[in-house]
């Protein structure tokens, strides 16, 4: 892994809740094109990372770069603009607005177009195409007009990625990108995830160790809020530590 | 210049406590269902037509005719809360506002079709009546009697929320509603409780005004910004802090109106926004 | 439902099919015509609706589409109304810039309380709002020197518009005036909420939470909104300051900002013909049934508000377009 680019560092994160230590020191390094996975057990503090990484928390200690800048103090808005973006575990869309319409927003957000009240919508064809295109990519197309809140679970899930796409990140977090779907749905979604411009990197949460072992190229194993293991997919396999984490909690 | 200070400070607490009976039951539940009920001062006004009317047509005493008004309340409150307002509690805030507005509404309209425009007298028991001297300063006794009144009944929920089932009850619900769901409170009947128990109180307060701000149908609309300051810049569901926000506003509004009548009104409602920019969670608010 | 697309450029018809002038549209406002022909002795409340229906767009962009829940807009209605009052006692009744001075004081103003309007949420949103406008109704009868008070403001004399066309007894002038500025405004609005912006706003309405992770600067999209609401609620209070030449304190009172609010949510939020049509019904209702005893009135408004809220929660419109939606 040496001598590859960092896009994505973190140093001595750290945050508590009360007394409760939800994130101890931790340090990851995400290289460009990666597709790296975090696990752990429930209340290992994955969701917490991912909030801490995107500025929805604010950490009480440590460092976050972004392409060797500091972004640790930046609002989240800021950090997209800057090319991190994310996904939502439990479906944070508009559900009153077509596909069409979210992500068309998503991408004249990033152009900073979104403000020219003095022009129609219509009006602005590039920024429709390009959202076209990227539900086009991921299989939305045919249901691009139709009203968020009427479209099946699954296609909702992938709304949330089309969202995190426009705003054409260099980092995509994605926070349990399949959780409810069913599990043939959600090789095809992982397929999906897989298929992504390989300049983006790529962190997601993921509770399949399947899906898990199959997509991730590296694994970051996180317990009690601390990282206890970081290695490539066989390593974190053999591993007995991991194991006992795992089985341990009864988590397979 | 002490004495004036003095007076404004008794007066205005007196008006403070009136304030707090009004608020304290919104307060509670609004912390516990996040349910936004502008017709709480509705059920003060009420409160205060019935103690007039049992006084008049019934003879009965000032002093039994204050639970009758907390009663009456309470019961009228019960079946408002699972008639109307129950559908209410996963609407938006400004559905919520909207409702509850047209109930002060019809609720004023109700009240100038029985009782007519004019401002309703109550006519308190001799010994009530006049002002004692101190220090050279006259208090008002009546004023006198609804501090203590509502130092009571603030010792009571104090008390009954630290040391009763119900009390803890209550507490779970305004501090985590869905834990407290989670581990088996029925928070729907806890909030009809806690919320009948909060219009007595706005109907005994109601009652207890008549004598310092009259009683009209628009009582309701007079208070109800009151009670809002009250309960915002307190903070939800606390009791505490509806006693302190209620003692602030109403020595607050008491000086304002003494020391500075042109401006004092204006002078309230800067602190008002000013104490809500800086803690949008009111003085005493934790979430 | 709609049949499935497979070109970009048909979401883009589509889109814009969403922005086109409807028949009906087109039939409103030559109805909008009729009060000068059929009825003439309603002209004054005829203007009377045009200002309000101005107020409640107003309100509409800031609450219906950006969902910002104010009890205070009376006070941009209310600053508009004193400005265009006030410049016209102290010499200036020119009306055309008169009023358009009026919009762009309340417009500032208007921009400056959008960086504290933005600060708060929920409850304490709505007290800031309510706050301010009892602080704006507190400041003008304290300053009793510059807007007469109590008692209001003596003086207005308002020019002929253009030179030409003086302000007369029926209201003609008065009516097309205020039915030309309420248009003018109309397509100002319409053009916003079709725009990128207003899909921005419908965004933050939907999900707030979801703006910034798409890398929105929400709160400047609130404040740039919350301004050019402001200003067409300044344009409405200076609408009334000059066709009535009168200007009172209850054009910043809590009631005004109130039945705004009413107005709005009869008619149906977040659809500018929502605001329209409820500001018609709220005022013909008030009109004729006030005259009969204002207690029905208010027993009427509050059993109504109960019913739009339990049982048509998108207003009067909304359950109408609904009742259109199941017909096909």
């Amino acid at each position: 892994m040496a001598g590859e680019e960092i896009v994505l560092r973190a140093e001595a994160l750290k945050k508590n809740f009360g007394k409760l230590e939800v994130t101890r020191d931790v340090a990851i390094s995400l290289p460009r094109g990666a597709r790296h996975a975090l696990i752990g057990p429930n209340g290992a503090g994955k969701t917490t990372l991912i909030n801490l990484l995107t500025g929805q928390l604010k950490p009480d200690a440590g460092r976050i770069e972004l392409e060797g800048g500091d972004i640790t103090g930046l609002a989240p808005a800021h950090r997209v603009r800057k090319g991190l973006s994310r996904t939502f575990q439990i479906n944070t869309l508009f559900p009153d607005l077509t596909p069409i319409e979210a992500v068309t927003l998503a991408v004249m957000e990033r152009e900073r177009t979104a403000g020219q009240f003095w022009k129609r919508l219509a009006a602005h064809g590039d920024a429709i195409e390009e959202s076209f295109t990227i539900l086009d990519q991921l299989g939305l197309a045919d249901v691009a007009t139709r009203t968020t809140r009427t479209l099946p679970y699954g296609q909702q899930r992938l709304l949330e990625i089309a969202l995190a796409l426009a705003t054409r990140p260099h980092v995509l977090l994605l926070d349990e990108p399949a959780a409810g779907v069913p599990k043939d749905e959600s090789a095809a979604l992982f397929a999906v995830i897989a298929g992504l411009p390989s300049d983006i990197s790529v962190l997601f949460i993921e509770h399949d160790m399947d899906i898990v072992f199959k997509f991730a190229t590296r694994i970051i194993v996180l317990v009690g809020g601390g990282v206890l293991l970081e290695a490539d997919p066989e390593t974190v396999r053999s591993d007995p530590r991991v194991r006992e984490v795992y089985l341990g909690h009864g988590h397979g | 210049m002490i004495s004036q200070i003095a007076i404004v400070l008794f007066d205005g607490f007196a008006f403070g406590m009136l304030l707090f009976l009004l608020s304290v039951g919104l307060s509670v539940t609004l912390g516990m269902m996040n349910f936004i009920n502008l017709a709480h001062g509705a059920f003060g006004m009420f409160g205060g037509y019935v103690a007039v009317t049992v006084m008049r047509q019934l003879g009965l005493p000032f002093l039994a005719a204050l639970p009758m008004a907390f009663i009456a309340m309470a019961l009228l409150s019960v079946l408002i809360e699972r008639s109307l307002f129950r559908r209410l509690y996963k609407a938006g805030e400004l559905n919520q506002v909207l409702f509850t507005i047209g109930v002060v509404f019809v609720a004023a309209a109700a009240a100038t079709f029985i009782f007519g425009t004019v401002q309703q007298v109550i006519i308190l028991p001799s010994w009530l009546r006049g002002s004692v001297e101190f220090g050279g300063v006259r208090f008002g006794i009546y004023r006198a009697f609804i501090i203590v009144v509502a130092l009571i009944i603030t010792a009571l929920l104090v008390f009954g929320l630290e040391r009763t089932r119900l009390g803890a009850q209550i507490r779970a619900a305004v501090d985590n509603q869905r834990m407290a769901q989670g581990l088996g409170l029925d928070v729907e009947r806890v909030f009809a409780i806690t919320f009948a128990l909060g219009c007595g109180l706005a109907g005994l307060g109601g009652a207890l005004a008549v004598e310092i701000v009259g009683l009209s149908p628009s009582f309701g609309f007079q208070m109800l910004v009151y009670v809002l300051i009250v309960v915002s810049v307190g903070g939800l569901g606390s009791i505490t802090g509806s006693f302190a926000g209620a003692a602030l506003l109403g020595i607050g509004d008491v000086a304002g109106k003494y020391f500075w009548p042109e401006i004092g009104s204006f002078l309230i409602y800067l602190l008002l926004v000013a104490i809500l920019l800086v803690r949008p969670l009111g003085l005493f608010g934790k979430r | 439902m709609t049949t499935p697309i497979a070109a970009p450029i048909e979401s883009r018809d589509w889109l814009r099919r969403r922005s086109r002038w409807s028949p009906f549209e087109i039939m409103f406002w030559l109805a909008a015509l009729l009060p000068f022909i059929l009825l003439p002795t309603y002209l004054p409340l005829a203007s009377q609706i045009a200002i309000a229906a101005l107020f409640a767009i107003s309100v509409d962009l800031i609450l219906g589409y950006a969902g910002i829940v104010t009890l205070g807009h009376a006070m941009f209605f209310g600053l508009g109304a004193y400005f265009a009052g006030i410049i016209s006692v102290r010499g200036w009744g020119e009306p055309i810039s008169g009023l358009l001075m009026a919009g762009l004081f309340a417009g500032i103003i208007g921009y400056v309380v959008s960086f504290l309007i933005t600060r708060v949420q929920h409850l304490a949103l709505i007290m800031v709002t309510l706050g301010l406008g009892l602080l704006t109704y507190e400041l003008a009868n304290a300053l009793h020197d510059l807007t007469g008070g109590t008692d209001g403001l003596r003086g207005i004399r308002t020019w002929p518009i253009l030179g030409q066309f003086k302000f007369d007894l029926w209201g003609y002038t008065g009516y097309a005036y205020t039915l030309a500025v309420l248009f003018l405004c109309f397509l100002l609005s319409r053009r916003l909420v079709n725009s990128s912006f207003g899909l921005a706003l419908r965004g933050i309405r939907e999900n707030v939470k979801r703006m910034p992770a798409i890398g929105a600067d929400h709160k400047g999209h609130l404040r740039l909104v919350y301004a050019i609401s402001a200003a067409i609620a300044g344009l409405a209070g200076g609408l009334m300051a000059q066709t009535t030449n009168t200007v009172a304190l209850d054009s910043l009172s809590f009631e005004r900002s109130a039945d705004v609010v009413v107005m709005l949510i009869l008619g149906g939020t977040g659809r500018l013909y929502g605001a329209i049509l409820g500001t018609i019904i709220f005022l013909v209702a008030r009109d004729q049934l006030a005259g009969i005893n204002p207690q029905y009135w208010y027993f009427g408004i509050g059993l109504l508000l109960m019913v739009v809220v339990l049982f048509m929660p998108k207003g009067i419109l909304g359950f109408l377009a609904r009742i259109v939606d199941r017909s096909k």
